[in-house]
Formats: C-alpha cells, structure tokens, sequence
C-alpha cells in the first residue's frame, strides 16, 4: 500500500475542467453584443464606448450586488433570504441618526451628532449582523423553513424601519459618513466584499461546510459539522452584508427613509440565480453570481439606452428571472435522468 | 334488487376464480442497471387464502409486489389475473382491474376526513354537483360495518393511530370491490392486540373469497394467518408450500438455502483489549438493553432482519440520534455521545447504510467527498483549509483504496456504486478511527468491488481496528466476522462465534 501512496499517480491534482460559470458569461456575452448592435441599428451610437454609461450601469446594480454576494452564500447552503431589503431599510435609518451634522437642529439624536464614522457604521453593522443571527438560528434551532422565518424578519425589519422615526426621514450625515456613497465607493466596496467571499467560499472550512450543507444536510451532520451553528454564521454574514448595503446607499442618497431597499432581496435573489446558483444548493460561485449582476445591470441601462418603457423592463426582469430558475431546474432534471 | 342474471354472473364468476385461482404469475424476470432482482418467478394466489411471501433482505419480495401493484412494469413473464393474461400499467390500472396494495408506509392524506380518503376520486355529488357529504359517510358506514370496523368516517386522518389508518386503507382497497390485497409486513407498526384485530378482518376478507399477498419476516404469523406461503432467494423462486405441511426450521433452511458465495475471507489476526463495551444501551420504541463488547483488531458481525433496528443501534453509537439510557465505554472511559462530532473525538467512524441519503455530497466532487470529516478536525489554521497537504492525503487514500476515477476533481454522482463506498470509506479512514462501524458496507455494488471492500475491511482490522459490521447479507457476516451478533426487533437474540455460526443458526436468531 505505502509503493502506491509513493507512484506518479499518488499526487495526482485535480484536472481542469470547463468551469459552470461559463455558459453565464457566455449570455452576458451575448446580450452585451446584442444592445451594441440594436444601438448601432437604432440609435446610430455605440452601447459600450461611453464610459459615463458604463458607470452608471455598474453604480446600479453594485449595492444590490454587495447583498446578492451575502445572498448566494445562503442559498448555496439551501435556504434562502427574504428579508435582506426590510435589513437595508432598518440599518439605513439606524446607521444614519447616528451620523447627522450638529448644525442640524432637527437631529433625531441631538447629543449625539457629529460622531466619528465609525460609530453610525458599527451601529448598523451590528443591526444586520443581530437580524441575521435571529434569522439563522430561528431556522437552525427551531427548523422552520428559511422561506418563513426570513420572511418574518421581512415583515418585522421593515416595521422597525418606520417606527423608528414615526415614518420621517433622517437627513444631513457628516461628510466623512456621505463620503461612503460618493462616486465609485460603493463599487469598491462591492469589489471588495466580492473578493473576500470568493475566497472564503473557496478556501476556508466556512465555504467548505456552506457547500457540504447545501448538497447534502444529513451527509454533513454524519461527517461531523455543526450544522446549525454553520446555519446561524451564513445567515449573520447575509445580514451583515445586507447592512453594508444598507448603510452605503443611505450614504449615497444623503437620507434615509423606511421605504428604502424594498425589493433589493428579489433582485439580489435574481442576481444569484441568474449567475448560476442553483435554488436547491451546494451549487454555484461569486464569480457566477458577479456575471449575473453584471447581466442584471447591462439589461436595465440597455433598454434606458433603447428608450423601452420602464413597465417593460420590468415585465422582462420578471421573465429573465423565471427563465434563470427554468433553466436551473432543468439542469437538475438532467442530472437526474443521468443518475 | 338485484337481478337474477346479475347474481348467475356473480355465481360464475366465483366458479371462476375458485377453478383459476385469483392471480397466477409465471417466469416473471426484472433487471435493473447492474442488477437482476427477479428471475424465472412464479406465484398462483388462490380466492380465498393468504399467500405470504417469505426472503432474507433483497431477495425479491418487494419487486415482485410492485410488479403485482403495476408500479414496476416486468422485463418477461405473464400476469394472469382470473385466469387471463393482463398487463398492469400503473397502480390505477391494478387498482381498476381488482389488485390493491396496503402501502407500508401509509399512503393517505392526512388533513382530510377518513370518509374522504376512501371515496377520493369517487366522491358522491348531489344534483348540483357538488359533494354529497352526508351519503358519503353513509357509504362509509355501511362499508365498515362490513368490516366490522368502528371508526368514525368523519374523523380527521391525522388523528387515527397507525393501526386504524391501515384499516381504513384495507377498507378503501375493499371499496375497490378489490379482489386481491397485498400487504407488506403490515404488523410491523402494530401493537399485538391491534395485530389481532388485522387477523380477524383478514380471516373476514377471506371469507369474502379476497385473496391477499402477504409479506412478513415474522415466523409466527406466517403460522398463525397464512395458508400458503412462497419462498425466493436472491431473486428466485424456491418453493411453495402448505404453511400447515411445514416447520420453522424447514422454512429458515429454504430462505438461507445451501450455497455460501466465495467471498474474500477474512484473515486471522491477534485480536486485543477491548476498546469498545455497550451497556444497556436502551432508546424506548427503538432497541432495548444492547450490551456488547468490541476488541481492537476484531470484526463484530451484526445481523438481523429489517425492523431489527441494527441501523439504530450503531447512529446511537455515532450520536446520530443518541440513545436515552444505558453506557458506552471507551478504552475503559464512560462517554457521553452526543454528537458525531464527540464521536470522532472518541475515534469513531460510521458509513452509513444509505450511500445517496447520508453519505455521499452526490454533486460535489471526489475531493470534497473524501475530506469532508477530516477537515471538521485536522489541517485548518484560522479557518483556511491546508488545502495542498489535504488533497495529498484523499489522493493517496483515493489509490491506496484503488477508487476509480479519472481524477479527484470528477463529480461523485458520476462514480459506480462501488467507487462511492470507497470514496466514503477514504473519508473515514483519513480520520484515522479506532473504531469503524460499517452499515452496509457492500449494499448494491458489484462483486469486484465488494471483494475490494472486504480486503480493506480486513487489512484495518489487522492494523488493530476495531470493526463493528452490520450486514443483511449471511455470507458476507459468516465470511468476514470474527464473532456475530443478532438482533431481533430491538433486543439482542444472541451471539454466535466464528466457528459455531451458520446461515441456519444466524435465522434461528433473527427470525422467531
């Protein structure tokens, strides 16, 4: 036994294979090309070779994408988050009481204005990172479908959001706090977050057990992991992601207001879904999920660019993330034949 | 009334069947990939009698009451049901032509009423077309006083107990006007007295000239309620006979038969302290007072039949679900197992009997397969995996175990049978285990790579493992074990060592 331990063959690597997020950057491919064509054909202009365009589209869809990248991890392990627009919603109102200019006579907090950034972002940080824990061991613990339990957070955030002001808005951050907003920071920090999951996902026991649950929850528990408390850490980093979104875009729009990040959780869903990450888990990547978001945001500026009707793309994101979810389940159904 | 040509009609057609018999099935074959569940089988189910059907585990039984119940469609052989040849196309069909099935796990809807379930599909209408729900528990009424039954039709299902749920199954296959029954193990969930009560509406139906297929492991119902019974082994037919003509030892020596497989044996090794010891080990409902000893470089053999709950007794060892009372002793320490987790502390490995439910990551690939258990403990600093040195070792176990697959990067859904159990074996041995409990270890793979499977079973028992080994196979737990245990339905029937232990000897225990 210790000769074949010792053969070429007993350090073989693992083979490259055509990674799965190809096919999605193959669409994107394609609907990239298409919009440049019908803007050459409609509009007598280039889609792509207008830089301004370009960053508005990815302005867009990067705040959702910080949330889609806390979203793909859950649903990797299974389960799924509802209520990671309601988190925005509650954090953006927390985090910015917490960062209101003195000069303001209406603060919500009057001794408590022109504090350093840190704290309006800790402060909502901590918010996310409390709803998400909620969320994941309501599920962990009491093995109530995530679909409920994350919807009851849903409800309950967003209910948070507009008692905490009696529905009023809260304007007026400090600089350093509007800065997070400004320009292209919140693309960074998308980069940013993006970076860091891939290779949690990718590397770490984390990422190691989150695809471990989602393929197979009961193989996971016999092989030793912790599930539930896995559970509890993927649904925390899902609301604490969904706070960075949610203090990012109060930041950008200098307010925040109760209503705010309503439906952020189905684009961020779609995001996912549309990069590759199968609804019945242990499948999928940020990288795919990156694409995804990439295609989500080229469609929205593409049909502005081709000046269709905004009740149209609506109708056509609905479409697109039902031919996502088709696709996927046909996938499966491929895979089972097979088997 | 009813007219006199109608009750002629009726009058032959009881000639008939009683002259034909109900159903009489004849070079019945079925293949699955890899595998021949049923060859050259035959039964003939007479009106009026109970037919069991008696096996060790995977001998065909199952298969063939599918085949009967249309919800396997035979590769060769001919159905005749009263005598003509007939093709069963699915479980509606059977049902329409008079062939209905009393499913093990009960197959009724719980949120509804019992009358409901019954007349589902057939519910009563009044003239505006909605459902009569008065006559329907009428119809349920005079259904059960036929059956002597007292349960109330309007009753929600969920609130029957296991036993009245059956009833009212046998009562809706009867509302069929169904002329065949089949029943698999249907007391396994009952208490005796509701046991009872089965018997006496079975001996009811019978009088009713209903012919019922019965499958059971239990020795003595086959005494107590059959008439006639069919013996098959490995897929084949052996022989039918009077169940009055015969004794219990005739029976175990047909179902075990005569020829042992050449299988890898296992070879002698010192056997050491004991690392293992159960005592009393006790989960109410489950297993009751299982006490054992395990040495280090012996394989414990455990047999039984299915509902022996040997399955049960090895996830209570595992933490899996633990048990309620009683000690495991550990190298001469009492620990409390609460976990697999604690488990592998202890150097404890388990594979699991059901390789796709709670084994294998099917869509994930070799490697994250094999360390999955590894790195729950071992080669992981601040949560980063040492990815480099954990893929040199599923590699060398990979081709230590001769895992055949191009590489480790292959999804595992797209290995054989055999290659996967070796995957999950690799995964438990890179945690290096004292003790090994092994469910099943040869379930549904082929020849070669079970013979593979028993070489590596025997290369660790001789490095001092300690091997507990569950299998419903005899030969294999003749071939491989050092000593046997038996269980029978929750207890412990005895031990066997290796030199006195044979096939008749282990069903003695297993089957009472």
């Amino acid at each position: 036994m210790a000769d074949a331990a010792r053969s070429p063959q007993g350090t073989r690597k693992t083979q490259r294979r055509l990674p799965p997020e190809l096919s999605i950057l193959l669409v994107l491919i394609g609907i990239s090309a298409t919009f440049e064509i019908l803007g050459w054909v409609l509009q007598g202009q280039s889609f792509f070779a207008n830089p301004q365009r370009l960053s508005i589209m990815i302005l867009q869809v990067s705040v959702v994408g910080i949330i889609a990248i806390g979203v793909t991890q859950v649903i990797i392990s299974g389960g799924i988050d509802l209520s990671s627009g309601s988190i925005v919603g509650a954090t953006a109102m927390i985090s910015m009481s917490l960062a209101q200019v003195s000069t303001y006579a209406r603060a919500v907090y009057p001794s408590l204005t022109d504090l350093p950034v840190i704290i309006p972002v800790c402060a909502g940080l901590l918010t996310g990172l409390l709803c998400g824990v909620v969320n994941g061991a309501l599920i962990a613990y009491t093995k109530i479908p995530p679909f409920i339990a994350t919807l009851g957070m849903m409800v309950a955030a967003r209910g948070f959001a507009k008692w905490y002001t009696k529905g009023q808005p809260v304007s007026f951050p400090t600089d350093s706090y509007a800065s997070l907003g400004v320009g292209l920071t919140p693309v960074i920090i998308f980069i940013c977050v993006a970076v860091v999951m891939h290779v949690v996902l990718r590397y770490t026991r984390y990422g190691k057990f989150t695809y471990a649950i989602g393929a197979n929850p009961q193989a996971a528990r016999v092989s030793g992991i912790n599930v539930e408390r896995q559970i509890v850490k993927i649904y925390a980093v899902a609301g604490v992601l969904s706070a960075l979104a949610g203090i990012v875009v109060a930041a950008r729009g200098l307010t925040a207001q109760a209503g705010m990040g309503q439906m952020y959780e189905l684009d961020a869903i779609a995001m996912s879904v549309i990069g590759g990450v199968s609804l019945s888990g242990g499948r999928g990547s940020i990288v795919g999920t990156t694409i995804g978001m990439i295609i989500f945001g080229v469609i929205i500026s593409g049909f502005t660019f081709l000046r269709i009707d905004a009740y149209y793309q609506e109708m056509i994101k609905g479409a697109i993330i039902v031919a996502a979810v088709v696709a996927d389940v046909h996938r499966q159904r491929k895979r089972l034949k097979k088997a | 009334m009813v007219s006199a040509q109608t009750l002629a009609a009726v009058a032959r057609f009881k000639e008939k069947i009683r002259r034909d018999g109900l159903l009489t099935i004849e070079g019945i074959r079925k293949e699955f990939p890899g595998v021949i569940a049923l060859d050259d089988v035959r039964l003939h189910l007479k009106a009026g009698t109970v037919h069991a059907l008696m096996g060790e585990n995977g001998a065909g039984k199952s298969t063939l009451m599918k085949i009967i119940a249309g919800i396997y469609q035979p590769d060769a052989g001919v159905i005749k049901l009263y005598g003509e040849p007939v093709t069963l196309k699915s479980p509606l069909d059977a049902l329409e032509q008079g062939i209905a099935m009393i499913h093990q796990e009960l197959a009724l809807l719980n949120w509804m009423t019992v009358a409901e379930n019954i007349w589902i599909r057939r519910e009563p209408k009044n003239r505006l077309g909605f459902i009569d729900h008065a006559r329907m528990a009428a119809m349920t009424r005079d259904l059960f006083d036929r059956l002597n039954l007292t349960i109330d039709p309007l009753a929600q299902v969920s609130e029957l107990t296991v036993a009245q749920k059956q009833m009212v199954e046998i009562a809706r296959a009867v509302s069929y006007n169904s002329r065949i029954l089949i029943m698999d193990e249907p007391t396994s969930a009952l208490t005796d007295r509701e046991a009872e009560h089965l018997f006496k509406i079975i001996r009811d139906l019978k009088a009713q000239d209903i012919g019922i297929v019965y499958i059971t492991h239990k020795m003595h119902e086959l005494f107590e309620i059959a008439d006639e019974f069919t013996v098959f082994r490995d897929g084949r037919y052996v022989a039918t006979h009077a169940a009055r003509d015969v004794t219990r030892e005739d029976i175990i020596q047909m179902m075990v038969g005569r020829e042992i497989i050449n299988l890898f044996p296992k070879v002698d090794c010192p056997i050491g302290d004991v690392i293992l010891e159960v005592r009393n080990l006790t989960l109410p409902g489950v297993f009751h007072d299982i006490s054992f000893t395990l040495r280090k470089g012996e394989i414990l053999g455990l047999a039984g039949l299915v509902g022996s709950k040997r399955s049960n007794v090895a996830e209570a060892i595992f933490g899996v679900e633990p048990a309620a009372s009683g000690e495991i002793i550990i190298g001469g320490k009492s620990v409390k197992i609460t976990s697999p987790a604690v488990a592998m502390e202890q150097g404890i490995a388990f594979l699991t009997e059901d390789r796709k439910e709670t084994g294998c990551f099917l869509i994930l690939n070799c490697l994250e397969n094999i360390q999955s258990a590894l790195i729950t403990r071992d080669h992981v600093k601040w949560g980063v995996v040492d990815q480099k040195a954990v893929t040199a070792l599923a590699s060398d176990m990979a081709e230590q175990l001769r895992v055949k697959t191009p590489d480790l990067g292959e999804t595992v859904e797209n290995l054989s049978g055999g290659n996967q159990q070796k995957l999950l074996i690799a995964r438990w041995l890179l945690t290096k285990p004292r003790i090994l409990i092994l469910d099943e270890p040869t379930r549904g793979i082929d020849v070669g790579a079970k013979s593979e499977i028993h070489r590596i079973i025997t290369g660790l028992a001789a490095e001092g493992v300690a091997v507990l080994m569950i299998s419903s196979e005899l030969p294999e737990v003749l071939g491989m074990s050092d000593r046997i245990m038996v269980m029978h339905e929750g207890h412990v029937a005895g031990f066997l060592d290796r030199a006195e232990a044979d096939q008749v000897k282990i069903m003695g225990l297993a089957a009472r």
